[in-house]
């Protein structure tokens, strides 16, 4: 077949949800989109190119999945309107793959049966195909062919030459046809229709594939405990409370090495640089700033290694299940648990993963409380000041103090989000019914170490570019605030109190007053608008050339020496609120498409900010922490 | 698909009702009369869609811990969670 082809053959991945379409798209492509044992994982569509062992350069989308063409959420619609080729600016896929899941296979047939009556050219993709072996599924691939009067292939995403076939196949069924007809008649399906379709698929599952009596026992066993109703929840807690104590006790030891590590560094640059605007610069503005950051990296992976494995596990879809009700009191959809989870980690894939939810009012509270979760960019704010102020003591012998008051920022974080919803119910949307919750639970899986060490690999090397980037610009900004105009000769105050930020400080500080925040706080959370990490680095920064070498070394200990124990609450329960993040409003501007749920946001969140810290500070001092 | 409900003397049961362990056949989906949020077409389309299919055995292995609700049931060869109010769409026997 002649090689240089000009356009590249358009494949388009559609399958129901979980079924391995990510999994294979990556295979293909060698990219790195994210896989995950529950249905929703992809909500968007994403485009890779490959070279077929043929020579032929493939174009290939991946999709969300979908039970049918109906596209009833956002990600659905998504799927419909690209294999019907209604998506402007897209081109028609020439050959569609319909992959299932091998174990599982009466859902994608109906679907398959669906895309078939499209028109558009079809390959069925038996996938998971390992595992179906393994449980002792056969099929008649030759009669199913036949049958379907269309090409089938097993494959076996996840494994070295696990889509040999697949591969093959598809450079044959390209050298065969020109280009598919662009024209493709669908409508949606009356159940008569569906009901039909699905007894055509259960004919020809009968007919071509034998499928063992028992179901997974590992998955019934596991079940009866995980999603018994008391010891289930129990469980869900326990995991929840074990993540947090891990991200502080298990992080300490690496941590402690990286701030040494940086304690060195700006030793050394003390040493060997003459005193000046350069010392300062790479001392106080980079080192102590984004040094201060980048400390966190080993608490950031224990969190993504317990939401990787969580997720791979297939417990996600439990944890939905096991909350439904209890989301469900604070008018929250179900199917808004695995979103908030993963906000857990970042509010941004959080936010784009309620594309799952359907129904309108439903995704946009999600979207609106997510933010409200405890992301991984608050743990640095959060450790540096705890480490500050409380004591790491054990308290009943075994849990760690730290750690206790870190799962009490998590646990404020939740149930105010749980209240907002519930008022956003109360308030805006009373009349309404719930909407459903429909959710398939995946069988278990082992996690595999390599898809896990991808996943944190990629999350760090986010988190280390973002202290790169956006850290380290912001850094350089306050470091000038901090540094400019020089004080005049003869002064004798610290050089800092006639700078820009100390100015600025000063005349944001009357608004925050009230909170305990003194006016280097209130210069760090300018920055801290950019991203919530930011406000360590300025803060580090600020301190730093403020205090001279002392201050430079360790953060943490001049906080003690500079705050009271209620402006540190106080500054806590500022970040358990404020919407200090602009890419998590830009994506909600997106995603909702209107200026106006981002504004809601961001006014709502600060005017808890600003509540939640008053009342803090206000009940510390009373207390005696003042 | 409300015909035929009683039928060679089983009484149906709504698997919206059915508690723990309960196995059954589905013998109609019939989401005309129940409370949900979605219109009775659209509920009875998700239902086939998730294969609550006429003569799919459904088994109900779990049960949530406020008012039983929601329950994880076994279609044929998946497990499926859905909640109680739109369960009693599918009469079982
Ligand atoms: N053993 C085995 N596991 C697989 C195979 N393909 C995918 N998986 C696993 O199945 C799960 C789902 O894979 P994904 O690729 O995320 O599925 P998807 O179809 O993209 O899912 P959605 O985006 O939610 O529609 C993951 O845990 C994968 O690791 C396979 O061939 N064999
Ligand atoms: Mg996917």
């Amino acid at each position: 077949m002649s090689s240089i082809e000009s356009q590249p053959f358009n494949l388009a991945l559609v399958g129901t949800p979980n079924s391995g379409k990510t999994s294979l798209f990556n295979a293909l492509t060698g990219s790195r989109q994210k896989v995950a044992n529950y249905p929703g994982v992809t909500v968007e569509r994403k485009a890779g190119v490959f070279t077929t062992p043929g020579g032929r350069t493939v174009s290939i989308l991946d999709l969300p999945g979908t039970y049918s063409l109906r596209g009833r959420s956002p990600d659905e619609e998504i799927t419909r309107d690209v294999v019907l080729g209604r998506r402007s600016g897209e081109v028609v896929p020439d050959l569609v793959l319909c992959v299932a899941d091998t174990t599982n296979l009466r859902l994608t047939f109906r679907l398959m049966l669906e895309l078939k009556a499209t028109g558009r050219p079809l390959m069925l993709v038996l996938n998971m195909y390992d595992i179906a072996m393994r449980r002792g599924v056969t099929v008649d691939l030759e009669k199913l062919s036949e049958r379907l009067g269309i090409p089938v292939v097993t494959s076996i995403a996840v494994r070295k030459g696990g889509t040999v076939d697949l591969l093959k196949r598809t450079d044959e069924f390209a050298a065969q046809i020109g280009t598919a007809p662009v024209t493709s008649g669908w409508r949606p399906l009356t159940t008569a229709e569906l009901r039909a379709l699905q007894r055509e698929a259960d004919q020809i599952i009968t007919d071509c594939v034998s499928l063992p009596a028992r179901p997974h026992t590992l998955t019934a066993k596991v079940d009866s405990v995980v999603l018994h109703p008391v010891a289930g929840l129990a469980i869900l807690f326990l995991i929840l409370f074990v993540m947090f104590q891990a991200v502080f006790t298990w992080a300490q030891p690496l941590m402690e090495l990286i701030s040494g590590g940086f304690e060195a560094l700006g030793d050394f640059v003390r040493a060997t640089l003459p005193e000046g605007l350069l010392q300062s610069f790479l001392q106080n503005g980079v080192i102590s700033g984004v040094g201060s950051v980048i400390v966190f990296l080993p608490q950031i992976i224990i969190i993504f290694l317990f939401i990787l494995l969580l997720e791979d596990f297939g417990y996600m879809a439990r944890a939905a299940f096991l909350m439904d009700r209890i989301m469900g009191g604070a008018g929250l959809h179900g199917r808004a648990f695995i979103p908030l989870l993963s906000s857990f980690a970042c509010a941004i894939p959080g936010i784009m993963s309620t594309r799952v939810i359907d129904n309108r009012r439903d995704r946009l509270t999600t979207i609106l409380i997510a933010p409200l979760m405890t992301c991984s960019a608050r743990i640095p704010v959060y450790t540096l000041i705890i480490s500050a102020f409380i004591p790491a003591k054990q308290v009943f012998g075994w849990i760690n103090l730290q750690g206790l008051v870190m799962f009490g920022l998590y646990t404020a974080g939740i149930t105010s989000a749980l209240a907002v919803s519930a008022l956003i119910k109360f308030f805006m949307w009373r009349d309404y019914e719930p909407a459903p919750f429909m959710l398939e639970l995946p069988d278990y899986k082992l996690p595999r170490l390599k898809s896990v060490a991808i996943g944190i690999y990629i999350r760090a090397k986010m988190f280390l570019q973002r202290a790169g980037t956006t850290i380290f610009s912001m850094m350089v900004l306050i470091w000038f605030l901090a540094s400019f105009p020089r004080p005049p000769a003869g002064a004798t105050g610290p050089a800092i109190d006639y700078s820009l930020a100390s100015i600025i400080g000063h005349a944001i500080e009357p608004v925050l007053a009230p909170l305990g925040f003194n006016w280097q706080i209130a210069v760090a959370l300018i920055p801290g608008m950019a991203a919530r990490e930011v406000a360590v680095a300025a803060l580090g920064t600020v301190y730093a050339i403020e205090g001279g070498k002392e201050a430079a070394e360790q953060i943490g200990q001049v906080l003690t020496t500079k705050w009271s124990l209620a402006t540190a609450l106080s500054l806590l329960a500022w970040f358990v609120f404020a919407p200090q993040c602009a890419s998590t409003l830009a994506v909600i501007k997106r995603e909702t498409g209107s200026w106006r749920w981002m504004g809601v946001t961001f006014i709502y969140m600060f005017a808890l900010a600003y509540v939640a810290s008053l009342i803090t500070y206000n009940v510390a001092v009373a207390f005696g922490a003042g | 698909m409300t015909s035929n409900l009683h039928h060679n003397g089983h009484q149906p049961i709504l698997l919206g009702n059915a508690r723990r362990g309960y196995r059954g056949v589905v013998q109609a989906i019939d989401s005309q009369r129940v409370a949900s949020a979605l219109q009775p077409v659209e509920l009875e389309s998700r239902l086939i869609e998730l294969g609550f299919v006429e003569g799919a055995k459904v088994e109900v292995l779990h049960e949530g811990i406020i008012g039983r609700d929601p329950i994880a049931v076994r279609v044929d060869n998946i497990t499926i969670a859905v909640r109680r109010r739109e369960a009693m769409a599918v009469v079982l026997m």
